[in-house]
């Protein structure tokens, strides 16, 4: 039979949102190909993830590795490179995380397994996954297949909803030796630096903020919206070169291509570089002095005005719309 | 210190279309915007501390007006992988050809910049350097090189951790290394004399069948334009009322 392994990523003993989509997305493969779902989870401790992957069905295969000093991407791919040889299944969805993609890489170069990347959708057809990916920022979909019957697939955030099943997987304790086949890279320091507490490839509404906001100061009343609204705060490459916003929150051709449901642009003009980053998001919502700005073209609602009169009195109409609503 | 710098040139953003053949057109074509961060951040170091940069690219034959700037911006000199078999290549073709373009260039570190603006897949790299058995270190936002090794910052959900290996090494890096230059009027003119060296597959013991689309691991199946916005409705009204004209909007499309 074949079947189907997610590879999960754990962050403070929880599993991360993408992964509970990888679980749903096997979960949903196995179902229609008739073959078997399992996650795998590596960790010193991934106890308590392993049992809330569970319940979104798949078995989850627990993988107990010591921390050392190796980055986590490496540690986890020479790992899994020793279980793919060994129990050989059809289909491995990773996450378009920047580990994922670490991961993925190196399991192409030690493995040789075919790969498909930016998976903004996966369905069974003919046999094998049917990748869909979104390119050209959002004007083109293309459908993709392995010639084979084995591979690697990278998948997006958000490219399915996270659902639990009606019955959950099992968990299964996995002991592997990894070889150190990769080249040795060693981690010797960590900074922490504030930054928002959602990433935003996760966040299911996105405030972002450009030029217009004007001033590193500005950005306090798009962090309220973005507080009021639940989501996080994200910025154009104009506004974090000029040091206002960390890098983490880019949006577009040299940040990140994010799909929320909501996005909320202030003071964005909507320059391709940019555009190529959001387009793909449910709605999009601009707020902006200038009526024949680039957004118009893209966005769902343009409100033209002056975001520091605006934005303040949607995120107090917000509050109240939901206080009402209780 | 030799630095390669491994450069894709890929359609203009904004313009990129697929052909009659169903391929992405490579018409005119730029340097990928990441690469040209870490092509800055070898040249400074290269200058800094002496050595050279050479590019590394795997592309057609408008690949090299990309190649130029980047000689024209300081490398010292450029390899261009060219071959009429390769158009089609799957990932793991396109980690073939460069494993074996690389094993050629006797070199410290091989910089790559993060995804590429038209495949976005974020993955040869590290398929490479795993292949070639070299340390990979990726995300880099300041990349710190000696005679013997290298050290990065790689960004973090928290912030970002430091990582060292010895060379040669592979390092990803962003945006954060910094601008890139502009090519002085001196760099262009000194390009157009600089070492460009073509290899076809031949060139590189690489089977024809194996790579490009013959050789594909993956196979096109078709593409579909999707539906476009219609176009913005437009809300110009003083700011209270604009406020609770978005507030409703959300609210029909169940967003709040």
């Amino acid at each position: 039979m074949a079947a189907i392994w997610a590879v999960g990523e754990v962050a403070e003993g929880r599993p991360t949102r993408l992964t509970l989509e990888l679980a749903t997305l096997a979960r949903q493969l196995a179902d229609a190909s008739g073959s078997t779902a399992a996650v795998v989870l590596v960790g010193h401790d991934v106890t308590t993830a392993a049992a809330e992957v569970a319940t979104y069905g798949p078995v989850v295969l627990a993988v107990a590795t010591p921390d050392d000093d190796r980055p986590a991407a490496a540690r986890t791919a020479a790992l899994l490179a020793d279980l793919l040889e060994e129990r050989s299944p059809d289909v491995v969805l990773i996450g378009a995380s920047s580990d994922g993609k670490d991961i993925a890489g190196a399991l192409v170069g030690l493995t040789d397994l075919p790969i498909l990347v930016n998976a903004s959708s996966v369905s069974w057809a003919d046999g094998g996954p049917r990748v869909e990916m979104s390119t050209f920022g959002g004007r083109l979909v293309t459908q993709s297949a392995f010639v084979g019957t084995r591979g690697i697939v990278l998948v997006r955030p958000a490219s399915v909803t996270a659902e639990a099943a009606a019955t959950s997987g099992a968990v299964e304790t996995v002991e592997v030796d990894a070889g150190a086949r990769l080249g040795a890279v060693r981690v010797t320091g960590h900074t922490e630096q504030a930054g928002s507490a959602v990433p935003i490839e996760e966040a299911r509404i996105i405030v972002g903020g450009g030029r217009g906001v004007g001033s590193p100061e500005g950005f306090a009343i798009i962090e309220d919206l973005a507080d009021a609204l639940g989501g996080a705060v994200g910025a154009t490459r104009a506004v974090v070169d000029a040091g206002w916003i960390g890098y983490g929150q880019q949006i577009g051709q040299t940040g990140k291509i994010v799909k929320p449901a909501l996005y909320v642009a202030c003071g964005i003009s909507g320059a391709i570089q940019h555009k190529v980053g959001v387009q793909t998001a449910g709605t999009i919502v601009a707020i902006n002095r200038d009526p024949d700005a680039p957004i118009a073209e893209f966005a769902d609602l343009l409100v033209v005005g002056d975001l520091f009169e605006v934005v303040p009195r949607l995120a107090a109409a917000v509050r109240a719309r939901k206080a009402a609503s209780g | 210190m030799h630095i390669v710098v491994l450069l894709k040139a890929v359609p203009i953003v904004g313009t990129e279309r697929l052909g009659p053949d169903q391929r992405v057109q490579r018409g005119q074509l730029e340097a990928n915007g990441n690469d040209e961060y870490v092509l800055e951040k070898a040249l400074k170091l290269t200058e800094a501390n002496g050595g050279e940069v050479s590019l590394l690219s795997m592309g057609p034959a408008s690949a090299i007006d990309a190649l130029r700037k980047a000689l024209a911006m300081g490398a010292t000199r450029a390899y261009h992988v060219q071959d009429e078999a390769l158009a089609g290549s799957c990932i793991r073709g396109t980690v073939d050809v460069l494993v074996a373009a690389l094993r050629k260039i006797e070199f410290d570190l091989l910089f790559v910049g993060a995804d590429t603006s038209d495949g976005l897949g974020g993955v040869v790299a590290p398929a490479v350097a795993a292949r070639l058995g070299l340390p990979y270190l990726s995300y880099a936002s300041e990349i710190r090189a000696s005679g013997t090794g290298v050290s990065i910052d790689r960004l973090s959900p928290t912030g970002f951790d430091v990582q060292e290996a010895a060379s040669p090494a592979v390092v990803m890096g962003t945006q954060l290394l910094g601008e890139p230059r502009y090519p002085s009027l001196r760099g262009i003119m000194q390009a157009r004399t600089k070492e460009t060296t073509t290899w076809s597959l031949a060139d590189l013991g690489i089977d024809p069948a194996s790579v490009g689309e013959a050789g594909a691991t993956t196979r096109f199946i078709g593409s579909e334009t999707p539906p476009q916005r219609s176009g913005a409705t437009v809300v110009k009204a003083p700011p209270d009322e604009a406020a609770a004209a978005i507030v409703d909007f959300l609210a029909t499309r169940r967003l709040i």
